[in-house]
């Protein structure tokens, strides 16, 4: 077992530090304060290939794997959950899936645009009456008379990218199959479905409480009209197609999750060796230096789930339970910890001229988005066998 | 005889090339000849100032006298009026080897540095750039130390010769090192601007100086770049961040803002720097939010940060605590920002701060 | 046409500048990044690429490890990287530098239409020696300070800074020009870069491979045959806490002048 990062992504990690720290960390407060989407920010990234960092070359990809993506998430989040997350949903929800699902023919016109950046992704599989419950689903796609399009109804909401993208993985039901035990269930597939496709329309945005720049909306299709061959994968494997994408969602979000936890330590830190009180510095009290040594120590072990989950990925080895155990552990430590660091900073942490409230909202959406907290927990027991 | 640079007992004298520009000698050139001079009496020889130019004034040439110099090689010629790399090394490097200058001073200017080292070069000798102190004589050295160092000076063994002792910050100032050229000649270095005292003007040695023509030469042929224009630009606003000087204001401006903001840029216009200030002088609207230093704002760190009336909260100091010297005025002896500075002074910012500036300008005028 | 950039790896003085006991840098225990000012003539050679299609050789003299830094240039675009690296090139000035790093670019091959470039000065040094030097050893027109560059054909025309403005230079191809950080904004590395970095050429010029060169004599390189030697280096008496001036009044203003302008503040 080799703990070690390769030359290159030891180079990749560099790379993604001094672009975090000199692109995206003196726009993270305005992000924030202004709920705006950094769109210069995602063109550079989109340059320096980080809008498609495992995909092959052949599709326009940077050729690197999955943990290079794991760690640019991290190294991004470390400064601004905002943008962490907008690469994060364009990478593993959208672009994934076309790469692991898509025909040759969707591949080679979709990916080399998301990857070049020209095009940004979203995925669509939350509904108002259907989300951590995928079986739920309202949205529906059906053929017309001459078999040529489907077409699509319904609406999907809390969509990470929708207000930027152009590119959507829709989940819709096509159908209503019996199961082997005589039971009705809905027949679920995925679509690929473009932006400017009759039909579609992005609705509301969502006003939240952190990852304010993210674009979060809602997305209406009224007999939005698609060509047939814009299903993705095979008609009624929508569900499982959805499921694996959210599986290599939850790295993307535990990357982020860990980077928002060691953004904060590592602000922390430097603020306690600043800070004076009673005559001494923070970082001289015992109980700075043992809250700190614990969140550390909380923070690697969750990086190592999240880095495990990650190269599982990349060998095709069955990393689902994997990537549970590594949202779960990363999103509540990034919570705990960009807590307790709000704490160490005091009053200067409650106000906004310091990142740690920031971060500590931005923290609290990665236990809930791709699978709450809760869902992991099934998803891990289940595997365990406790039913 | 061929000129070889090995043969240094063949070398002698000290020469200073005088920079100048449109026809008007720089001043770095005076500063220089002024350290020239002392180095010439050290070692009981001749002090050269060089001139290339095309028509520079007799009088300017003498002038180079006043600050010392007992001879002056006027290399007068068309192609010579603008700074060229190829024109003006040419000529140095016939000149020298015609005449053999043991010691060949330049302005770090940045046509200096870049004379400097091509000259070197072809002369096959050494260049000491950026000097900011130079000796001849080693007791003179060592009293220099005395004063700049952390060397135990009495306890330790110094070479004695006469080579120049050329003394250069490394690292922005980290680290001080003394070189030396001992197996070549001339023994060259360009210095700081700004750094050498000019010595005042004296006008019998401006009478005796002596000016030799030199004849050049030098054809188009020798040229191999075309100067296309010379551009004086108005002087350029630097920004906080790559600023030499920072002079940055606090709440302590409050009583009179506008007359606060004005000495501060006074200041900062005789250091040569810009004017920043701390987040509640931007809070107030005193300023715009570009001047604002510190852990929201910019973090600078200038080789001379002032602070007038600033009382050092932590997101100041995040901002600007790695300056090289921190010069703070403050009514409050107690501010935190004395924590951290170089040199402090309680009192009133309106009282110092002119004081200051007058003290200021009059050592620059005496340079 | 092709850019040849000569680049050095210094240690980075940004943080903390660890000196050794007998005053001199030690440069094991700080980090190293590229040089700024050679960053530039980096980034100026790759916009000549990004606008010809012309080939970037990335060149630096230095201990093995320097590999690392070339490797991240060629990461950010750079075709080809030569690492000068030989026992026998250690100690040397600018003089010796700059004899042995144009024996390297003599080995790469000057053609007509080359432009060679080079920072300004480096961050350890401050000397800009080197790269005047370089031009002279190769008997190339030089331009300095450039703070803009514009390449038409054979023709390359500089905006060359002075302290007061600036003058605008042009000069033929094949010529040396060196570069101040303010020239432009260095790319970062690209992910497909970093990927592709290590299968790009990476060659190593050792004693061996240019001793055969005039420039390369034990009387002209290395510790030896350097005419500059360090005769004492020392560290600035320890910043110690500020110093409190006595009083507010003219005479304690006058003697903070007197003490910055002894020091060489002012």
């Amino acid at each position: 077992m080799d703990l070690h990062l390769s030359r290159e992504q030891e180079m990749l990690r560099k790379m993604y530090r001094d672009f975090a720290e000199n692109e995206v960390k003196p726009l993270a407060e305005w992000v924030d304060e202004n709920e705006a989407f950094p769109e210069e920010t995602v063109k550079k990234m989109a340059k320096l290939g980080m809008l498609g960092i495992y995909f092959p070359k052949e599709y326009g990809g940077a050729g690197a794997d999955v943990l290079s993506y794991a760690m640019c998430v991290e190294e991004l989040s470390k400064v601004c959950g905002t943008t962490g997350v907008i690469v994060s949903a364009h990478t593993s929800l959208c672009a994934a899936p076309i790469y692991e699902n898509g025909t040759e023919e969707q591949k080679q016109k979709y990916l080399p645009k998301l990857c070049s950046g020209e095009w940004l992704g979203a995925f669509g599989l939350t509904e108002p009456g259907a989300g951590t419950d995928a079986q739920g689903q309202q949205t529906v796609a059906v053929l017309d008379e001459k078999g040529e399009n489907w077409i699509l109804n319904g609406s999907k909401i809390f969509i990470t990218n929708a207000g930027y993208a152009n590119v959507f993985v829709i989940i819709a039901v096509t159908g209503i199959t019996t199961d082997k035990r005589g039971r009705k269930k809905k027949e679920i597939s995925a679509f690929i479905v473009e932006r400017t496709d009759p039909g579609f329309s992005v609705g509301k945005h969502e006003k939240k409480m952190g990852i304010r720049g993210s674009s979060t909306c809602e997305l209406i299709m009224e007999d939005c009209v698609i060509p047939k061959d814009r299903l993705l994968g095979k008609q009624g494997k929508g569900f499982a197609i959805a499921m694996k994408t959210l599986d290599g969602g939850r790295i993307g979000i535990a990357s982020q999750a860990l980077g928002l936890a060691e953004g904060a330590i590592e602000e922390t830190i430097k603020y306690t060796k600043e800070r004076v009180q009673f005559g001494k510095r923070i970082s001289q009290f015992q109980n700075t230096q043992f809250q700190l040594a614990d969140m550390h120590a909380k923070t690697e072990a969750a990086k190592w789930l999240v880095y495990s989950a990650a190269m599982k990925k990349q060998n095709h080895e069955p990393y689902t339970v994997d990537a549970a155990m590594a949202k779960l552990v990363a999103a509540e430590t990034a919570s705990d910890v960009t807590r307790r660091c709000v704490q160490l900073f005091g009053g200067y942490g409650y106000t906004r001229e310091y990142p740690m409230e920031r971060m500590m909202r931005d923290a609290k959406i990665t236990e809930i988005y791709e699978g709450t907290s809760e869902v992991q927990r099934m998803v891990i027991s289940a595997n365990l066998g406790v039913n | 005889m061929a000129f070889d640079s090995k043969d240094t007992a063949a070398f002698k004298g000290v020469w200073v090339f005088c920079e100048q520009r449109e026809g008007v000698i720089m001043s770095t050139s005076y500063q220089l000849l002024s350290e020239g001079r002392k180095l010439a009496n050290d070692l009981g020889v001749e002090l050269c100032g060089v001139v290339l130019g095309k028509d520079i004034k007799e009088d300017y040439l003498k002038a180079l006298g006043g600050y010392g110099a007992d001879k002056v090689y006027y290399c007068n010629h068309e192609l010579l009026d603008v700074y060229t790399t190829d024109a003006y090394t040419k000529v140095i490097c016939d000149l020298v080897e015609d005449k053999k200058p043991e010691i060949f001073l330049i302005g770090a200017t940045n046509i200096g540095r870049d004379l400097g080292p091509r000259c070197a070069a072809r002369l096959h000798t050494g260049l000491t750039a950026d000097c900011t102190h130079l000796d001849v004589d080693v007791e003179k050295y060592k009293a220099f130390l005395k004063t700049t160092s952390t060397i135990d000076v009495d306890n330790t063994k110094f070479e004695e010769n006469t080579n120049l002792k050329m003394t250069r910050p490394a690292f922005g100032g980290h680290l001080m090192a003394t070189i030396i050229c001992p197996r070549f000649r001339p023994q060259m270095s360009t210095v700081r601007p700004g750094v050498m005292q000019t010595q005042p003007y004296d006008e019998a040695g401006a009478a005796k100086t002596v000016i030799e023509n030199v004849d050049v030469k030098l054809s188009k042929e020798d040229i191999h770049v075309e100067v296309v224009e010379v551009v004086k630009a108005a002087k350029k606003m630097v920004d906080l961040i790559g600023a030499d000087v920072v002079v940055s204001v606090g709440r302590g401006i409050s009583k009179d803002v506008e007359g606060g903001i004005k000495l501060a840029e006074e200041l900062a216009g005789v250091l040569g720097g810009v004017v920043g200030s701390s987040r509640a002088v931007v809070d107030a609207g005193w300023i715009s939010a570009d001047h604002q230093v510190g852990q929201t704002g910019k973090t600078v760190h200038p080789r001379i940060y002032v602070a007038l009336g600033i009382s050092g909260a932590i997101q100041h100091l995040a901002g600007m605590q790695d300056s090289e010297c921190i010069i703070a005025v403050n009514k409050n002896e107690t501010a935190p920002i004395f924590d951290v500075a170089s040199y402090g002074i309680v009192g009133d910012l309106y009282k110092v701060t002119p004081m200051l500036i007058e003290a200021i300008r009059a050592v620059k005028a005496s340079k | 046409m092709k850019c040849i950039v000569c680049v050095k790896q210094v240690p980075d003085t940004s943080g903390v500048v660890a000196v050794k006991e007998d005053g001199t840098m030690d440069r094991a225990a700080m980090a190293t990044i590229t040089n700024h000012d050679d960053l530039a003539a980096v980034e100026a050679a790759l916009r000549i690429k990004d606008a010809t299609g012309c080939k970037v050789v990335v060149v630096s003299m230095g201990p093995p490890p320097a590999e690392g830094m070339l490797r991240e240039l060629l990461a950010m675009g750079a075709d080809e990287a030569v690492l000068v690296s030989a026992r026998e090139f250690g100690g040397s000035d600018t003089y010796a530098t700059s004899q042995i790093l144009a024996a390297a670019v003599k080995k790469i091959g000057v053609e007509d239409d080359d432009i060679i470039f080079c920072g300004r000065q480096a961050i350890d040094g401050d000397t800009a020696q080197v790269g005047p030097q370089i031009a002279e050893k190769l008997h190339l027109p030089q331009v300095s300070y450039a703070a803009e560059i514009k390449v038409e054909g054979k023709t390359v025309t500089v905006k060359r800074l002075l302290e007061d403005g600036y003058m605008t230079i042009k000069v033929q191809t094949p010529c040396l020009i060196t570069c101040v950080k303010e020239l432009n904004t260095a790319r970062y590395m690209s992910v497909g870069g970093i990927m592709e970095c290590y299968q790009k050429p990476l060659e190593i010029y050792n004693y061996e491979t240019l001793k055969d060169d005039p420039l390369i004599d034990v009387d002209t390189i290395g510790l030896k045959g350097s005419p500059t030697n360090v005769y004492k280096s020392f560290s600035p008496p320890v910043k110690g806490a500020g110093m409190m001036m006595e009083g507010a009044d003219k005479a304690t203003v006058e003697k903070l002048v007197s003490i910055l302008n002894d020091k060489h503040i002012i």
